[in-house]
């Protein structure tokens, strides 16, 4: 028996233990978690062409400006926008209060228009400077608009030509109002009035900040996940990682005993490994990447299983423990490579063809199976060989065999 | 040493088992197609929590002044009561506005609600997850089967591949024949299955690969399969349990979300493991036999 050996096996072994205990849970909440567990909602849009304008690159790339100074105008932590393909725009909400109207607010192209008696239109909204919701004087909910030096120009002449006359407002050729001018307005300030609420102005008072959509763009997909459901697949998710987990730990004491203890502390790594490399990938956790955690966990034992199975025999076949354990590593090798690289291709094209949650299944799989070849190997190998040059154990029984 | 079990010689039996297993679900297929989900078909999808228990006919009664009364009402976990908060509701794909509509009055005669989940997929969406999910399966296939020609031979890549199809036949069939609802994590739990499939068939392939190069002259084709497959056997089994036991886990504990993923699963894995066994390599050793045939009357011919 050698105590150096054996003192460096159990400190390795205390190290992963005690770092899974501990981090286990800040890490896994550290990562970024899908919409389907944090609640929120997920919205695909897409250009279409209209008689009026046709799509284009450069009106793509307005439009993703524009959709993006709206989100960012809703407040919320870690919105995304993103353009896909051609002509589509996925956003996504995370813990949006009402999904419903922010849906609304962003697919609207916001044309406004300021149109003179015979319907003539004088200013759009890109005379604008700026837009705010407010209370005034007759507590009534308004939106007080700031036109640019140009705009006010504009406006100072459209208000002086139409005194006595009314003025219409529209916004998506929808009227808003049609004040009566009762005296011209020189110096760029206008109020659009007619909100029932603080927010209806307030949403109003965005859309106008960020300004129009050059091409209509159509909703095209929704998804919104309550917090209540969310909330809840997180806990359930917990539990079945539990049990899952549980299950293939007792299963490898069961039946490799120390070699198994070896590989499950292997596992517990990996399992860590995987985490800090979804966080620095800043990948995003979601359901079913939850699940792909939690079957890769499953093959990541495939690789000790193959492993023990050929150390066992070898090792009936009358090799020395340590010596079948070398060859144990270096046949089942081959078979664990070519094995995985198959599964690679599957996780490949999922990731490639797949999209959402589908991808971050993908993700958790794939770098699954990278890392679990890693682990299973490679840490394994050097724990066990530890273990053997402490001498502590000699019978092959003790690993299964 | 006792005459172990022989895998090989049942070879037909197995044959035949999974053509049994196969032909009801293909009939299904054809016959009743699938349950396709939104995902597919487009469509909208309410998942609301009322604060109150309501009945489906009350729901109905909502979508009626919508003409949405031919809608799918299901209501969450009750099998004694006619009544749930939990609603689930899936009509053709409404307009941004027609939804709004119809959550206002909904909220109007059944009382406040939460939301669950509200999904809004249109139709073009659902016919390219269609053709994704066509092309994913043949990409992916076509990859398998290079890297298995390139480190092993074509013909072990085309019956790898063939047990593939057959995993994929037996979860579709059996989704068809349970009417289970068939979604976009459907295609994702398709996929896995092959990987899965693929990588236990691999295994013993890989065996297989490796007697050969110690092969004896007296052992037969048959022999030295069945071999391999024995010596395989253990890992198999203990494999396919973990992984059985990983998804149970899911399937059990992890909420209505992902039950039909991790049922897709768990069919597939059970088919995956039957078959890298028991139809990939006789199917190999079938083609390896013929071939040996073939080559044999050739040889005779060229003699005589």
């Amino acid at each position: 028996m050698k105590v150096g050996y054996l003192a460096r096996f159990i400190a390795v072994v205390a190290i992963i233990i005690g770092v899974f205990a501990f981090y286990i849970t800040p890490l896994a909440l550290s990562i970024r978690q899908g919409l389907d567990l944090q609640g929120g909602t997920h919205v695909v849009m897409e250009a279409v062409d209209t008689p009026e304008a046709k799509v284009d690159e450069d009106a793509m790339q307005r439009v993703v400006k524009i959709i993006e100074r709206r989100v960012n105008e809703l407040g919320l932590t870690e919105p995304i926008v993103q353009r896909e393909g051609e002509r589509r725009i996925i956003v996504e909400l995370p813990g949006i209060k009402e999904p419903e109207k922010a849906i609304e607010m962003l697919g609207k192209t916001a044309l406004l228009e300021f149109q003179d008696e015979s319907g003539k239109t004088v200013l759009t909204g890109k005379d604008l400077k700026d837009a705010k919701a407010q209370i005034d004087q007759s507590n009534r909910n308004v939106v007080a608009l700031e036109f640019s030096s140009e705009g006010a120009k504009k406006f100072a002449e459209l208000t002086a030509k139409n005194v006595g006359h009314r003025i219409t407002i529209l916004l998506d050729k929808q009227v808003l109002t049609s004040p009566v001018v009762e005296e011209p307005i020189p110096n760029g300030k206008a109020i659009i009035t007619g909100n029932r609420t603080i927010e209806e102005a307030q949403r109003l008072a965005i859309l106008l900040r960020s300004g129009a959509l050059p091409v209509k763009v159509d909703v095209l997909e929704t998804r919104t996940v309550g917090p209540t459901l969310g909330q809840d697949s997180k806990d359930k998710s917990k539990v079945a990682f539990a049990i899952g987990s549980i299950a293939i730990v007792v299963f490898m004491l069961a039946f490799y005993r120390v070699s198994g203890f070896v590989a499950n502390v292997a596992l517990m790594l990996y399992v860590l490994l995987l985490l800090v490399a979804m966080r620095m990938l800043n990948a995003t956790l979601t359901l079913p990447g939850i699940a792909g955690i939690i079957l890769s966990m499953g093959m990541a034992v495939d690789a000790n299983v193959l492993i023990f199975e050929r150390f066992k025999e070898e090792y009936r076949g009358g090799k020395t423990l340590r010596a079948a354990m070398d060859a144990g590593f270096t046949r089942a090798f081959n078979t664990i490579f070519d094995s995985n690289v198959t599964t690679l291709f599957a996780a490949a094209v999922l990731f490639f063809l797949g999209s959402g949650p589908i991808k971050g299944f993908a993700v958790t799989l794939g770098l699954g199976i990278v890392l679990s070849m890693i682990t299973a190997i490679t840490v394994t190998k050097f724990m066990l060989k530890m273990l053997m040059n402490a001498n502590v154990i000699k019978s092959g029984k003790a690993f299964g065999a | 040493m006792r005459e172990k079990f022989n895998f090989i010689k049942l070879r037909y039996w197995w044959f035949a088992l999974s053509a049994l297993i196969m032909i009801p679900g293909l009939i299904s297929i054809a016959v009743q197609g699938f349950n396709l989900g939104i995902d597919f078909t487009g469509g909208t999808l309410l998942d609301l929590k009322f604060a109150r228990p309501v009945t489906v006919s009350e729901v109905r009664d909502v979508l009626k002044d919508f003409h949405l009364e031919n809608s799918t009402i299901q209501l969450a976990a009750t099998e004694h009561t006619e009544a749930s908060p939990n609603v689930f509701i899936r009509t053709r794909v409404l307009t941004e506005e027609e939804r709004r509509a119809v959550l206002a009055a909904a909220e109007k005669k059944l009382g406040p609600y939460d939301v669950l989940r509200i999904e809004k997929v249109g139709a073009v969406i659902g016919s390219e997850l269609t053709r994704e999910a066509i092309i994913a399966l043949a990409i992916a296939c076509a990859l398998m089967i290079g890297y298995i020609t390139l480190r092993f031979e074509f013909k072990f890549g085309v019956s790898a591949i063939i047990a593939l199809l057959h995993d994929v036949i037996v979860v579709l069939g059996l989704f068809s024949l349970l009417r289970k609802e068939v979604d976009a994590s459907f295609v994702a739990a398709i996929l896995t299955i092959i990987g899965y499939s693929i990588n236990d068939t691999i295994v013993i392939f890989d065996r297989i690969r490796e007697n050969l190069k110690t092969h004896k002259k007296g052992e037969s084709f048959q022999d030295l399969v069945n071999r391999s497959i024995w010596q395989t056997l253990t890992r198999s089994i203990y494999t396919v349990l973990t992984v059985l036991f990983a998804t149970l886990a899911l399937y059990l504990f992890g909420g209505e979300t992902t039950k039909n993923f991790s049922l897709a699963l768990l069919i597939g894995f059970t088919s995956g493991c039957y078959s890298s066994i028991c139809n990939a390599s006789p199917i190999w050793v079938t083609w390896k036999e013929f071939e040996e045939r073939g080559r044999r009357t050739q040889r005779a011919k060229s003699v005589k």
